[in-house]
């Protein structure tokens, strides 16, 4: 199948059809730049995508010292070769001419350029001053979910134990902290059940608010190729807009914003009433099942059909798709996690799970997703709002344990009171209780839900601001110092992906000027902070990133994200292995939960849990209560309306979401041509009732209004829910006049001008999928479309109302037989 | 009146103090975010307990008023929504906070009381109607005291510490 396809018109290229319980066969997907040949490669060097969570496994091809091309590693579990279009086109923004090469510092009001000493002084220099006079809480860190382990882990212990301040937060709170919270409340524990591999053995694949055909379009892919195979899966959707999964689905319900937990109890509901369950499963694992039961015993079809706005006959046929499943993969993202009660709902999500006993066997897979590529280091070292290793701050034993890894006193840790969460660190800077913030590889000021707020804050003169990224982004403008750094291909360091599995990222060419790796970085402010561990010796006692990846193996040893079976040398030779991976386990870890539930007893667990409700802790004599044996915990939830409904000022609901061809705040994606071009500019989605009603077309200018704020885009009609508008949030205004925000001549641009302050109290994870919003003409198209790509869930619904997105030359990208390359060949997941 | 009477009376009057509170603290702690919308939803909770509180009592021949009508407080609800905007960027109004968190802390728990002993008489009188009335209203109520102890829990540090 040596092929050169256009991967912006068709993003999931040629299908490989297989069957179930088959080896998903390879495809190596490669694109070189123009004029490249393949002999001119002078080296293939290791690496796996930071472009979105799925931990796609690629080779970056280097020539004359720059990065020339991509290729799949068809050796690798993850992806089997393939690539997804920010794969093959997101490389090309390295070599951007904008990228930071210097440190900036402010000086009257201006950045200007300065040397790393001079920018790491001020920086040491003020961190000394605010602990002097304000104490560790005055100092905050924010990061990412984009960086590697080895920086989050040096992040987290500079932070806790060095600074010894509890605010330290990643971006992942914005993303995958309800995927986190979720398992906690339910096992115990953080950790990813299931597998991809169970893909290859569902009979249902039920995807709950997840677009997974555009946010990890290779795992989309391998649906397709089971769809057109022997035996494939029948597929549930749920999701309000008309996906690429939607057009794929035996069932698609979409239904009204902010009712995910009355559709989920009423599929629970009918699960239990049809005696759909496993009760050997329910007895030997769980606890709570009556309650649950009791809870959602009035939960009918009729009744959810009312509340979600979607047939109840739907939502029969969908309980009945996954009540009969004999092997149901689950997965679960922003649908449910940027919704109100996220936490509840995919809570329920675990429950169905739960009461089916599916769990711990080939194509019994539930996964709770990420939005990021490496949000689940953010969690495991412990940069995200939880301790390292899934330890509880609740318990001293844990706290204890820690602090003896990193050779310290129990009191050094905070642990008094939670770790700090994003939302509440913005808080304390705005109220003026924290003095510097430290924002690591992230954008806030375009991804933080209701920008003007954020902008007022970041903007304080009182605030010192250090800004760590590859450009001068709309926060990095907003800062008092700019640190630029490394980034993937031009650094080394291990991520994991969605289903636990760890790549090694190899540095293959060097970075542009004087930016410098997040972790050189991190460990030169360690440095001249003379942070000492209780002996008086270095706290921080690595200096490269093996090193760092060696002492986080010290740190993991014996918690569920075990690594210490892993190395540098074992990532380089076998590619993506799955965590834990110790002595009992050195081949890694499939799935958790094979042998009943591990991590959950009480002296074990990561969390004693929340009020779903509230999000009040609970103590650990409740847990012990509740949970003596540590077995799975069912917890029931009742339906709660959003805070913010429709009105006659605000008639919609707004979401906000990505598309397949941009990520994050599209810093990255943004700056290559073919991805840009996909989706050069922000539009806005309504259905084509509404639009008939409003009198609207395609390409019109409209404004989103809300009572945050507002934006313009060209709308796109399209099958959408009736009632509902949605707008991409990957789009700022580093390419417009206004660099950080609107401006005189720079109407809203980003979809964040509207969204609400407001966020669930257990995960904390900010609301973006219940808005109210109006929908107002600014000027007519006049023949001019939106600039909405057509080949996604953005498709007009009327045919030929916009120019098919393409690639053209530009986007070629060669599909071949894996046979023709190197790579040795693995027996596939069975 | 006997007792059981005047302990539904009570804590009507408990739940009707404590559901105006946790609004006049949503209010006025509109910039706190969480604080603004977890204790506007837990509102709801005192006055649905009200409401039951009024039916079992209306059986009893005991007649307890309405929920109160929130609307009325209109000015006063948009004062204290516009004075706490303009303190947005201060940090004094967190002692406030912490303030206005205990006493609804120690009002709930005054309710919890009244739900104990409620709950107690409805057994030894074996008042089946009155103990599902208990059983139904306490859980929450001591999750409402569990909220404002996890919420001075974890403000505590950083607003005592930053003054």
């Amino acid at each position: 199948m040596e092929d050169a396809t256009d991967r912006i018109a068709r993003p999931w290229g040629t299908r490989v059809p297989y069957g179930r319980h088959e080896t998903w066969p390879a495809r190596v997907d490669t694109f070189l730049a123009e004029g490249v040949e393949p002999g001119a490669v002078r080296r293939w060097v290791q690496s796996a995508s930071i472009l979105h969570s799925d931990g796609d496994a690629m080779d970056i091809a280097v020539a004359d010292g720059r990065m020339v091309g991509v290729r799949g590693r068809d050796v690798d579990r993850v992806n089997r070769g393939r690539l997804g279009p920010k794969d093959l086109f997101g490389w090309q923004a390295n070599a951007s001419r904008d990228r930071l090469t210097r440190p900036l510092v402010r000086r009257d009001g201006q950045l200007v350029e300065t040397d790393w000493d001079t920018a790491m002084d001020l920086v040491a220099a003020r961190s000394r001053e605010l602990l002097d006079s304000r104490g560790p809480g005055s100092i905050g860190f924010y990061t990412s979910g984009q960086l590697f382990l080895e920086e989050y882990y040096t992040l987290a212990v500079l932070a806790r134990a060095g600074i010894g301040t509890n605010h330290l937060d990643g971006n992942t709170r914005l993303c995958t902290a309800t995927a986190a919270e979720a398992l906690k409340e339910t096992f115990g524990c953080d950790g990813q059940p299931g597998s991809y591999d169970d893909f290859d053995h569902a009979d249902v694949v039920a995807l709950f608010g997840h677009n997974i055909a555009e946010t990890q379009p290779v795992q989309w892919m391998r649906l397709l190729d089971r769809l057109e195979g022997a035996d494939p899966p029948r597929l549930l959707c749920v999701d309000p807009r008309p996906t690429r999964v939607a057009e794929h689905a035996a069932v698609h319900l979409a239904p009204r914003s902010g009712t995910n937990v009355a559709l989920l109890n009423a599929l629970l509901h009918e699960t239990i009433r049809h005696e759909r369950i496993d009760r050997d499963f329910i007895d030997a694992h769980t606890v709570g099942f009556e309650e649950l039961a009791a809870r959602v015993a009035d939960c009918t079809p009729k009744w959810a059909a009312e509340i979600c706005d979607v047939p109840a006959a739907r939502i029969e046929e969908a309980a009945e798709l996954v009540g009969t499943a004999e092997a149901l993969v689950s997965t679960v993202l922003q649908g449910v996690y940027q919704s109100h009660q996220a936490t509840a709902a995919a809570v329920q999500v675990n429950n169905l799970h739960l009461i089916r006993g599916m769990l711990g066997r080939p194509g019994a897979g539930l996964l709770q997703m990420n939005g990021q590529p490496t949000a689940q280091n953010t969690r495991e070292c412990g940069a995200n709002g939880d301790l390292p290793g899934f330890r509880n701050w609740q318990n001293d034993a844990h706290v204890a344990d820690l602090a003896r890894v990193w050779n310290v006193e129990p009191e050094t840790v905070p642990h008094f009171a939670p770790p700090t969460h994003a939302m509440q660190i913005f808080r304390y800077a705005e109220q003026g209780s924290l003095r510097m913030l430290w924002i690591s590889g992230t954008n806030p000021a375009v991804s933080m839900p209701e920008l003007p707020r954020i902008r007022s804050i970041l903007s304080q003169e009182r605030l010192f601001t250090v800004v760590q990224d590859l450009y001068l982004t709309e926060t990095a403008r907003l800062a008092d110092v700019v640190l630029p750094a490394a980034t993937w291909g031009e650094k080394t360091g291990a991520l994991t992906n969605a289903d636990r599995t760890v790549h090694l990222s190899c540095k293959a060419v060097e970075p542009p000027g004087e930016a410098r790796p997040d972790l050189d970085i991190f460990l030169d402010y360690a440095r001249r902070m003379d942070f000492r561990d209780k002996d008086g010796g270095p706290l921080i006692t690595w200096d490269d990133p093996e090193s760092a990846f060696e002492a986080w193996k010290r740190c993991s040893a014996g918690r569920p994200c075990d690594y210490t079976g892993l190395s540098y040398a074992r990532l380089r030779d076998t590619s993506g292995t799955q965590w834990p991976c110790d002595d009992r386990a050195p081949e890694g870890t499939a799935r958790l939960y094979t042998d009943g539930i591990s991590w959950a007893h009480p002296d074990m667990c990561e969390s004693y849990g929340k009020d779903l409700e509230t999000g009040a802790s609970q103590e650990v004599v409740e847990y012990r209560s509740l949970n003596p044996d540590g077995r799975a915990m069912l917890k029931a939830a009742a339906y709660l309306p959003p805070h913010e409904e429709p009105d006659e000022e605000y008639p919609f609901q707004l979401t906000t979401g990505r598309t397949l061809y941009h990520f994050h705040t599209r810093t990255k994606t943004g700056r290559a041509p073919q991805l840009n071009d996909a989706a050069p500019d922000v539009w806005v989605e309504v259905s084509a009732g509404d639009a008939e009603r409003l009198g609207l077309g395609e390409g019109d200018l409209v404004e989103v209004t809300s009572r945050r704020g507002s934006l313009r885009g060209r709308l796109r009609v399209t099958g959408i829910r009736t009632g509902l508008l949605f707008v991409p949030f990957h789009y700022g205004y580093w390419d417009t006049a206004g660099g950080s925000g609107p401006g005189p001549d720079t109407p809203g641009r980003a979809a964040n001008e509207t969204t609400v302050t407001d966020w669930d109290p257990a995960s904390k994870q900010p609301l973006f999928k219940t808005a109210s919003a109006a929908l107002t003409l600014v000027e007519r198209g006049g023949g001019r479309p939106s600039p909405a790509p057509t080949t996604t869930a953005s498709a007009p619904v009327a045919a030929g109302a916009a120019p098919p997105t393409s690639g053209g030359p530009a986007a070629r990208t060669t599909e071949q037989e894996p046979t023709e390359f190197p790579h040795g060949h693995e027996e596939g997941a069975r | 009146m006997n007792g059981i009477d005047l302990t539904l009376r009570t804590l009507h009057r408990g739940e009707r103090h404590l559901a105006h509170d946790l609004v006049t603290v949503a209010e006025r702690h509109r910039t706190e975010h969480e604080v603004h919308h977890v204790a506007t939803d837990l509102a709801r909770w005192s006055r649905e307990h009200m409401r039951q509180l009024a039916e079992t009592a209306a059986e009893r021949g005991v007649k307890l008023g309405e929920p109160p009508d929130h609307s009325t407080d209109g000015v006063f609800a948009t004062l204290r929504e516009k004075a706490s905007e303009a303190v947005v960027h201060r940090p004094e109004p967190g002692l406030l906070l912490l303030r206005d968190l205990r006493e609804l802390h120690v009002r709930a728990a005054e309710n919890s009381l009244h739900w104990e002993m409620l709950s107690q008489a409805a057994q030894a009188s074996r008042d089946s109607a009155l103990l599902t009335l208990a059983s139904s209203c306490h859980p929450q109520t001591l999750r409402q005291m569990r909220w404002t102890n996890t919420m001075i829990k974890n403000l505590a540090p950083q607003v005592l510490t930053s003054l």
